[in-house]
């Protein structure tokens, strides 16, 4: 029983990275109808930036809490800025090409980014300063450390905030207008060109919290982390139904905790094999995910 | 006219800056202190580049090369001409010559080149069935290849079977792993085909990865076999000889020989009605399927025909390496196979053998930039689709699929 506690508290908060993530994919998916190949990659710069942030902050003698704090919100910052620029350079020309040169291009930019990194920051391990969020709750032989705390917290902030903006703003009601047809809501005077770049910034945001978060639980990051999690977090946009923002974030929930509890039950060698086989067999038995509507035919 | 001036530079600046953005926090910020003389060294480099680019261009639209231009334009032409005039078994036999003839022209090094360009070119030409005929994208391709790979490996410690024995063994291994990846993705097209295939791949490699006792997972499998030879020794009168291949230029001759064939059989694929059938549901495969084509089983057909290249491939690396280890079949393989048959262009056959030039000798011609080969890649291959989406030597006859026409 203990040990199934404690899978499901692992579970649920690897599950929340993999939201955090998916969310990218679903937003520019839905808006664009693009796999944004290169997202795995804003993860692990937001894991690289959290690093050289903080530890910076840390020299300074700045207090944990606004270490991470600022760390977080600049990484975000940073992320974004990056992400509207891949857009601008990668996927903007090619809004009216073939899907397969789009698909292309990205998958470019991720090999780019993936190398930039590489060599900017070499190839080996950068250690996260786990002192800072060291310690935890032990309920018998459930451990439930702060860290895990902090990341639901933050999950869940996040998303909540995500939720207002698309659900409840002007910005959020341009987003979806455009997601459903970009001509007509250009129509209306809303340009499609601000929103996408928008989208794209506020996806990379989300996987750079995501990409700090995994730096400081497994302590270290390293320039090829983005790949896995990416196509991972991807089956979890799928799962959830493409596009589709609760779904994203259920879809996320789902393929951590099967992760977990596949490492833990099954075989840990495998486990990144489950995401893979949920990915193919939700495709071929519901292409549109859980919570997705029908798309047309074209798209599956 | 002076408007779209004062944009262009416009934007190239507030690029300029956004650059230097992404950069500084990234080489600059260390936990002793700010640093700004790497990153300003760097960005100065780039946007000179980047300056010499910009200037290039905007003389280019005031017309300041219309002149050479117009002299490339009537060589390109002439060539043309030439070139159509000419039979085109001459320009074939001209390279085929080449080719058999680079081993006494170049050293060991020169020859371990070419055996990995040919090696990619099987493997392009495989792809270039997949994607290039039936327009289904795959990122897991390189699955296959390591299907083929093992499979040698483990006839060869196993059984002692030899090269020539288990190449069709290989073949077909490869060919069922094709149909076992293609039956249950017919149904998906486009971007989702790509992330499933991708997953297969994935799964396949992390299978070689941990099936211990098959596979001996990261370690890898050494002491496979080489490729022998008969051959008739003149030396005492006549007879048959066993010869291993040992030299690298006789591994040379024998991936040459596989390169051959599956040149071969991809162009008379081609030109075939399969070929043709292919190229219909590229195109729209809801109209080939009411004309009567029928997709399920041609689907599954280029799925498994392009696999067996790639097992041939395999099998061959398998022997030229004489280790395999599921190292060499990640996903950036697959990447890197993709990416020459695209930059190549989709579907012609010369394309596909030019861009595995391009992607594996050229890099070798730049040595001493290493470490920058990946990014540049990278980099290339956004830029070739931004620039000439269809390729280096794109295909005669290429059309859009219907439904991306809206």
């Amino acid at each position: 029983m203990d040990y199934f506690l404690q899978q499901l508290i692992n579970g649920i908060t690897l599950g929340g990275v993999y939201a955090l993530i998916a969310l990218g994919y679903t937003m520019v998916y839905g808006i664009i109808q693009l796999i944004n190949f290169a997202h795995g990659e804003f993860f692990a710069a937001g894991g690289y930036m959290g690093v050289i942030i903080i530890s910076y902050l840390a020299a300074q003698g700045v207090s944990p809490v606004l270490c991470i704090g600022l760390g977080l919100g600049l990484t975000m910052a940073y992320c974004a800025l990056l992400a509207m620029a891949v857009e601008k350079v990668a996927y903007k020309p090619l809004r009216s090409s073939s899907r397969l040169s789009v698909l292309l291009s990205a998958l470019g930019m991720s090999i780019f980014l993936q190398n930039g990194l590489m060599l900017t920051q070499g190839v080996y391990d950068k250690a996260y300063p786990t002192e800072m969020t060291a310690g935890g709750f032990e309920f018998g032989n459930v451990v439930l450390s702060y860290m895990q705390i902090y990341i639901v917290l933050i999950t869940a902030g996040l998303l909540v905030a995500l939720n207002l903006l698309v659900f409840k703003t002007r910005i959020g009601k341009a987003m979806r207008a455009t997601a459903q047809d970009k001509i007509m809501s250009a129509l209306v005077g809303i340009n499609s060109n601000k929103i996408i770049s928008l989208t794209f910034a506020i996806g990379a945001g989300l996987a750079a919290a995501a990409g700090i978060m995994v730096g400081f639980y497994y302590g270290s990051v390293n320039y090829s982390m983005g790949f896995v999690p990416g196509i991972k977090a991807f089956a979890a946009a799928v799962l959830g139904g493409i596009g589709n923002i609760t779904g994203a974030m259920i879809g996320g929930l789902v393929i951590g905790m099967v992760e977990i509890f596949a490492a833990g039950y099954l075989s840990s060698e495998y486990k990144d094999v489950f995401a893979f086989i949920i990915l193919i067999a939700v495709l071929y038995f519901r292409p549109t995910g859980i919570m997705g509507e029908n798309v047309d035919d074209t798209r599956v | 006219m002076i408007q779209e001036f004062k944009k262009r530079w416009a934007s190239f600046g507030i690029g300029l800056i956004w650059l230097f953005i992404i950069l500084w926090p990234l080489l600059g910020i260390k936990p002793e202190g700010f640093e700004f003389g790497p990153t300003i060294a760097l960005w100065s480099k780039l946007a000179v580049a980047a300056l010499c680019i910009m200037i290039v261009y905007e003389l280019n639209i005031r017309g300041v090369f219309d002149g050479a231009k117009k002299v490339g334009a009537s060589l390109a032409d002439g060539t043309q001409k030439v070139y159509s005039a000419v039979p085109q078994w001459i320009p074939i036999l001209m390279v085929l010559a080449f080719a058999l003839a680079f081993p006494a022209m170049t050293g060991r090094y020169g020859h371990d080149v070419a055996c990995n360009v040919l090696i990619y070119v099987c493997l392009g030409l495989g792809l270039n069935i997949v994607v290039g005929l039936a327009g289904l994208l795959d990122l897991g391709y390189i699955a296959f290849y390591g299907v083929g790979a093992y499979t040698y490996a483990l006839l060869s410690i196993h059984f002692q079977l030899s090269f020539w024995m288990s190449l069709p063994i290989a073949g077909s291994l490869a060919a069922i792993a094709g149909c076992i990846i293609g039956y249950p993705t017919l149904r998906m097209r486009g971007d989702y085909l790509a992330i499933v295939t991708l997953g297969f791949g994935e799964i396949v490699r992390l299978i070689l990865n941990n099936w211990m006792e098959l596979t001996n997972g990261p370690n890898g499998l050494s002491g496979i076999q080489r490729p022998g030879l008969s051959w008739l020794d003149p030396t005492n009168g006549f007879s048959l000889e066993h010869l291993w291949v040992k030299k690298v230029w006789m591994y040379y001759y024998v991936i040459l020989f596989i390169a051959i064939c599956t040149i071969i059989a991809v162009y008379r694929l081609n030109y075939s009605r399969i070929g043709r059938a292919w190229e219909a549901i590229r195109e729209d495969e809801t109209a080939a399927e009411l004309m009567g084509v029928n997709t399920f089983l041609l689907k599954l057909l280029a799925y498994a025909s392009g696999a067996v290249f790639a097992g041939f491939a395999g099998a061959f690396f398998a022997s030229r390496m004489r280790f395999v280890s599921p190292e060499s079949f990640t996903f950036l393989e697959s990447a890197m196979v993709l990416a020459m048959v695209v930059l190549g262009g989709m579907g012609s056959i010369p394309g596909v053998i030019l861009g595995a030039l391009a992607l594996i000798a050229l890099p070798e011609v730049f040595r001493e930039f290493d470490l920058y080969r990946m990014l540049v890649f990278g980099g290339v291959m956004t830029l070739m689709m931004l620039v000439r989406p269809k390729g280096i030597w794109p295909a005669k006859r290429v059309g859009r699929r219907s439904e991306e026409m809206d």
